[in-house]
């Protein structure tokens, strides 16, 4: 019989971790359906006991989102403006049964290309918490998902938490999901933005980030520099889609999903260029 | 093992079981709690949402090492002596249908409801948005838990039971979790399991080989069945002619997810085999796709050139010139594999008995599967006996076997009992599914608005197998040319082989498919004679008198008009609604509302399709209706027993019911063709009828007298004059009956000639249907806004029920319209093959137009079907109607939508 462990410390599932490497559950909603009708394979390292992991953490310069946080505390969490669009994504993964039990750094670790959260983590400028026996380590998630279901995780690590941190001034985050019906859907193309405001309105800083257009999510650099120092204009777009390397699937095709990328961008823009947003 | 405590509905308790074990199988599998249901082990259906900390979980994503010192209710924990308000809500607005899904919702809703006491839609539809239902269309449950306050519909009085709104009879099972599933019906005593050995590939030959080594390694296997265990006929199918699909494949797969071996032993020395262990070679053939199949070499010896059958119906002169002043109008459309996606998977379990065989399993057809079991296994119809469990839906897949032949070689070789459970992609893989059709259609009205000729070709992909292809073949032609009177008319059809999964029976057999067609025919010939498109298809809609294409003249009963009437304020006043909305400049947003009519014979195709039942008086005074008519949620155990109990002269609450056992019900034909309202009604009818007589006479007393049901005893009142008839002295039969009536009806209907001239079908239904929606003409996302429907019933026995089965059939149609797609191999999972959600369909408004049909029950016709086949066209019409696209490749997914638009722009029409 495979080992199956539940640490209710932080120190005993870093030892586990270090002793041998073990398949991680927090959740269990992608790591459950992985594995068709049948049980769970492997050695399973249950994190879900692990005490004071749960909160959504407020600081003076930087939110904590720790590695049992699920999608439904983050609904429920006192959050900014600036998680507009990560709530947003929080409210169409999957049904309030995967919400209940879906973590956020699950939805990370697990790096579909098609994960809602990612995107969103980005525009958020969010690092991953990293630990393990030898110590703690930061790495941007842009530097944490590597590729379709490939993250930079080492086996003895674990993934404590996300730190977003609190932007200069105002923000507002918008979310923008294309998927083929209202609930329980993969989306086809999705746009995350985060846009930070100067006193007078103007764009001071802008993160933007696509999913499902390319192995793993990504952002445009050349759009978030043509924002600065701007109102969000819808039509700076089309220039920047570079990054984007979008494929043929059953839910659409790659010419599609760009023409549609850059729809939903126009429409981020215009949600962040509306007065509420630059009041936010 | 690790002894895991837990709060279970209250009560402490402990599993001991494999921490990593799936909540779901942890409460069926060792606590007996199989109202948590499975629906696919993946988070996809929510049918075993259960609550965990009061918080919905999908108990198939929660190890059961998680739960430890938690708090877990179910299903079985809500009515622990009265029924909750909410269940009581289920009921009376008919939130359940076949009860699949139904726990699933209710422990979502209780969430909600504990959170927000009175919630409004938006938040009904959040809180049940994981929580996929294929029956209901969801209005009802919305409804239910927007009430949940609600008393459970009253009984009607004795003779007021058709008609009325009662709660349906197998009701209570559905809303507490009781109601026993194919995989919640289990053996008594130890069963051995099977596990199916599938091919990986569309075509291929393979050679099993040495399984000496696999036996070896796991000594717990029993037995590995190949084609060569099958003791009787290996291959099966619907039709005497079409018996072409093999228990298990020999040498040669047609199709992916087609089984070549069966693996027989316990449950958990199977799961312990890896597929790479079981020695198959597979020698991989090209596949045969829809495109060049008839240019292929067959893959039967009775399909030259992969053409299974053909249909045609022909009337008038299709080539006659048209009129000066004529218009014209042609469509290509094609469509694609549609999975009937009922949220059960198929399962059940077979035991031998002496020189008998039982199959306990979902079925909508038992008596069809006794006598293909017989063929299989070499013995004779009596000795199979079928019992077909509660049917977690059908929608036609449960109408070919699936799980029966290879439990039943199982059982009857090894002598033990077996049982079979089908995952979610087994199921999607290996079943089969509706026909994608490629169709060709050119219409011709005249300038006086009347239609003057309709061509139609279909040619509809029956992949690997027969199954019901030839029903699509036949039924196809007769409809195509819409509900109509058209005076020349040449419609065909072609069934062809392809190595896809076989296409078999799916709500409306080829209907759904050509209607498409007809519609958007309809559409382009109102608009080139200026006509409104309401109007346009009243003038020429099939009407009493009229002579349809089959040269069948209709009665009284043919009311598309009186649909089209009902609906043409609503027609009026949400087109008005869509262009003020256009006008005011709502981009990229355009709204358009779209019509779609249709018809549909009631029944077999020119077939014989009788309907036999009985029904008795026990000593008690009870009376029992013995009904082989399989309820797989549409209500048929209801809609039968209020037809009795009037025929009868019985309140509705002292009829009993007994079900679905081959060994105890007449054959009441299969449940399929929107036939047992109208076919096994009749029979009910005419049984309860017999009784009567039977009681009556036996009294003395004349047609009009009144019978009171005592306990032991019916009282008798004839004018002043009352007799009592003890029953406590009758004898009783082995039944335990003392009086007995027997009823039978066939439909009548003629052979169809070389040109299909004849009678098809004894009733036809009517019904049209409007739908707006909301393009996103940037995207190319449709959102569906409201829809109303026009429906010609006969007589709604239960008009909830009716309700139920066009919100039903309205959401099959949408999906149908806008986002399902099979594909195989690549959507075997309810996240890649999308079905609507309770955030898809709109608000639904449905009218019942009753003009009695002369030879229904109390003048009842068939629903099930008719339910579905307006909805697409509407849609598809009311998206042509927003922005001037024509939608000619279903599903409209936003990329075909997008695409649409710009080729119309292109060419000016938008």
């Amino acid at each position: 019989m495979d080992a199956w462990l539940r640490p209710t410390s932080l120190a005993d599932a870093l030892a586990a971790l270090a002793a041998a490497p073990r398949v991680i559950l927090a959740g269990g909603t992608d790591l459950y359906p992985s594995h068709g009708t049948s049980s769970l394979p492997g050695s399973i390292l249950d994190i879900s006991a692990l005490p004071g992991l749960r909160r959504i953490e407020t600081h003076a310069d930087h939110w904590r989102i720790p590695c049992l946080a699920t999608w439904s505390d983050v609904i429920g969490a006192e959050l900014p403006a600036s998680f507009d669009g990560l709530r947003a994504a929080a409210r169409q993964i999957g049904g309030v049964q995967v919400q209940n039990a879906a973590t956020v750094i699950g939805n990370v670790c697990n790096a579909s290309p098609a994960a809602d959260g990612i995107p969103n983590l980005l525009a958020l400028d969010a690092t991953v918490e990293l630990a393990s026996l030898a110590g703690t380590r930061h790495l941007a998630l842009a530097d944490f998902v590597l590729g379709n279901r490939r993250t930079a995780r080492r086996p003895d690590e674990l993934a404590v938490a996300l730190r977003i941190p609190r932007p200069a001034g105002p923000a507002r985050g918008v979310f923008e999901k294309l998927g083929a019906r209202r609930y329980l859907v993969i989306s086809i193309t999705m746009v995350a933005a985060v846009a930070e405001y100067d006193a007078a309105g103007r764009v001071r800083r802008a993160r933007i980030a696509v999913g499902a257009c390319g192995p793993r999510a990504v952002r445009l650099p050349g759009l978030e520099a043509a924002l600065e120092g701007r109102q969000p204009e819808a039509d700076l777009v089309t220039p920047h889609l570079a990054p984007l390397a979008p494929i043929d699937d059953v839910r659409a095709s790659a010419e599609y999903r760009l023409r549609a990328t850059a729809e939903l961008l126009r429409r981020a823009l215009d949600a962040l260029g509306t007065p509420r947003a630059r009041a936010a | 093992m690790t002894a895991i405590g837990f709060v279970l509905n209250g009560r402490e308790v402990v599993a001991t079981a494999p921490p990593r074990r799936r909540l779901a199988a942890v409460l069926r599998d060792e606590f007996g709690l199989t109202g948590t249901k499975i629906g696919c082990d993946a988070g996809d259906c929510g049918a075993c949402t259960v609550l965990l900390d009061g918080a919905p979980v999908c108990a198939c994503l929660t190890a059961l090492g998680q739960v430890e010192g938690r708090a877990v209710a179910t299903v079985e924990g809500l009515a622990a002596s009265a029924l909750a308000p909410l269940q009581r809500a289920f009921l009376r607005h008919g939130a359940a249908q076949c009860g699949i899904c139904t726990p699933g919702m209710l422990m979502a809703a209780m969430a909600l409801l504990a959170r927000t006491p009175q919630p409004d839609e938006a938040a009904i539809a959040d809180a049940l948005g994981g929580v996929l239902c294929r029956c209901t269309g969801y209005r009802a449950i919305i409804a239910a838990v927007a009430d949940a306050a609600a008393t459970l519909p009253e009984e009607p009085p004795s003779g007021a039971a058709v008609g009325a709104r009662v709660a349906r009879r197998d009701g209570v099972e559905k809303v507490t979790g009781r109601e026993r599933f194919g995989a919640d019906a289990l053996p008594a005593g130890p069963f051995l399991t099977l596990r199916a050995i599938r091919s990986p590939y569309p075509h291929a030959r393979f050679t099993i080989g040495d399984l000496a080594p696999l036996f070896a390694a796991h000594p717990a296997l029993v037995r590995v069945l190949t084609a060569a265990d099958v003791p009787g006929s290996l291959c099966y199918g619907i039709y005497a002619t079409g018996k072409d699909q093999p228990v298990l494949a020999e040498g040669q797969v047609r199709h992916r997810g087609e089984p070549v071996c069966a693996l027989v032993g316990p449950a958990e020395a199977l799961a312990a085999i890896a597929e790479a262990e079981v020695p198959i070679t597979w020698d991989i053939l090209p596949p045969v796709g829809f495109d060049d199949a008839t240019a292929t070499q067959p893959l039967h010896a009775h399909a030259p050139e992969n053409i299974l059958c053909r249909g045609r119906v022909r009337a008038g002169d299709p080539d006659a010139a048209p009129p000066a002043g004529a218009v014209r109008a042609g469509i290509a459309i094609e469509t694609s594999f549609v999975e009937h996606a009922y949220i059960e998977p198929e399962a059940g379990y077979a035991r031998r008995v002496g020189d008998r065989i039982e199959i306990v399993a979902c079925t909508q057809t038992p008596y069809m599967d006794r006598d293909a079991i017989a063929g299989i296994l070499g013995i004779t119809p009596e000795q199979v006996r079928i019992v077909p469990t509660a049917v977690g839906g059908g929608f036609g897949g449960k109408l070919d076997l699936s799980v029966q032949p290879l439990i039943a070689v199982a059982a009857w070789l090894t002598g033990r009992p077996v049982r079979m459970v089908y995952s979610r992609s087994e199921s999607m893989a290996s079943t089969t599914k509706r026909h994608p059709a490629r169709i060709r259609a050119e219409a011709v009205a005249g300038a006086d608005g009347r239609l003057f000729s309709v061509r139609f070709h279909g040619d509809f992909n029956t992949g690997a197998y027969a199954s019901w292809g030839p029903t699509v073949a036949n039924r196809v032609p007769v409809h195509a040319a819409g509900p109509y009177a058209v005076p020349n008319v040449l419609c065909t059809s072609a069934a062809i082989h392809t190595t896809d999964p076989p296409a078999g029976a799916f709500r409306g057999f080829g209907v759904p498919q050509a209607a498409i067609a007809h519609e958007a025919l309809m559409d382009a010939l109102a608009d080139r004679l200026g006509l409104d498109a309401l109007e346009f298809r009243l003038r020429n809609a099939l009407r009493p008198g009229s002579r349809t294409p089959t040269g069948q003249v209709l009665g009284a009963d043919a009311a598309l008009g009186a649909c089209l009437e009902a609906l043409r304020p609503r027609w009026r006043a949400w087109r008005d609604e869509a262009a003020a909305f256009n006008a005011a400049r709502h981009r990229p947003v355009l709204r358009g509302v779209g019509i779609g009519c249709m018809w549909y014979g009631i029944g077999n195709t020119s077939l014989s399709n009788p309907s036999a039942m009985a029904i008795g008086l026990a000593r008690t005074g009870r009376i029992v209706l013995f009904s082989g008519a399989v309820d797989i949620g549409q209500g048929s155990n209801t809609v039968l027993a209020q037809i009795a109990a009037d025929a009868l002269g019985a309140p509705l609450g002292q009829i009993d019911l007994v079900t679905g056992d081959t060994d105890r019900t007449r054959d009441a034909g299969k449940t399929s063709a929107s036939r047992q309202t109208f076919v096994s009604g009749n029979a009910a009818l005419r049984a309860a009828l017999a009784l009567r007589a039977e009681i009556l006479r036996r009294a003395n007393a004349g047609p009009a007298a009144r019978i009171a049901f005592l306990p032991g005893a019916l009282q008798v009142s004839d004018g002043g004059r009352t007799s009592t008839l003890a029953l406590e002295s009758l004898p009783a039969d082995a039944e335990g009956m003392v009086l007995r009536g027997e009823g039978y009806f066939d439909p009548p209907t003629t052979p169809l000639d070389q040109d299909g001239q004849g009678i098809p079908y004894a009733s036809f239904a009517f019904a049209a249907q409007i739908a707006e929606v909301a393009v996103d003409t940037a995207l190319g996302t449709v959102t569906v806004r409201r829809i109303a429907a026009a429906h010609e019933v006969g007589r709604a026995i239960n008009p909830t029920l009716v309700e139920g089965q066009i919100h039903g059939g309205i959401a099959q149609g949408l999906g149908l319209a806008l986002m399902e797609e099979y594909v195989p191999g690549r959507t075997e999972n309810l996240h890649d093959y999308l079905i609507p959600t309770i955030g898809d369909v709109p608000p639904i408004e449905v009218m019942l137009i009753e003009e009695a049909d002369a030879l229904g029950p109390f003048g009842a016709k068939g629903v099930g079907e008719p339910a579905l086949v307006a909805t697409a066209p509407a849609i598809l019409n009311a998206i042509a109607a927003a922005t001037g696209a024509r939608i000619t490749r279903v599903p409209a997914t936003p990329e075909r939508v997008l695409a649409a638009i710009l080729a119309a722009r292109d060419e000016g029409r938008a």
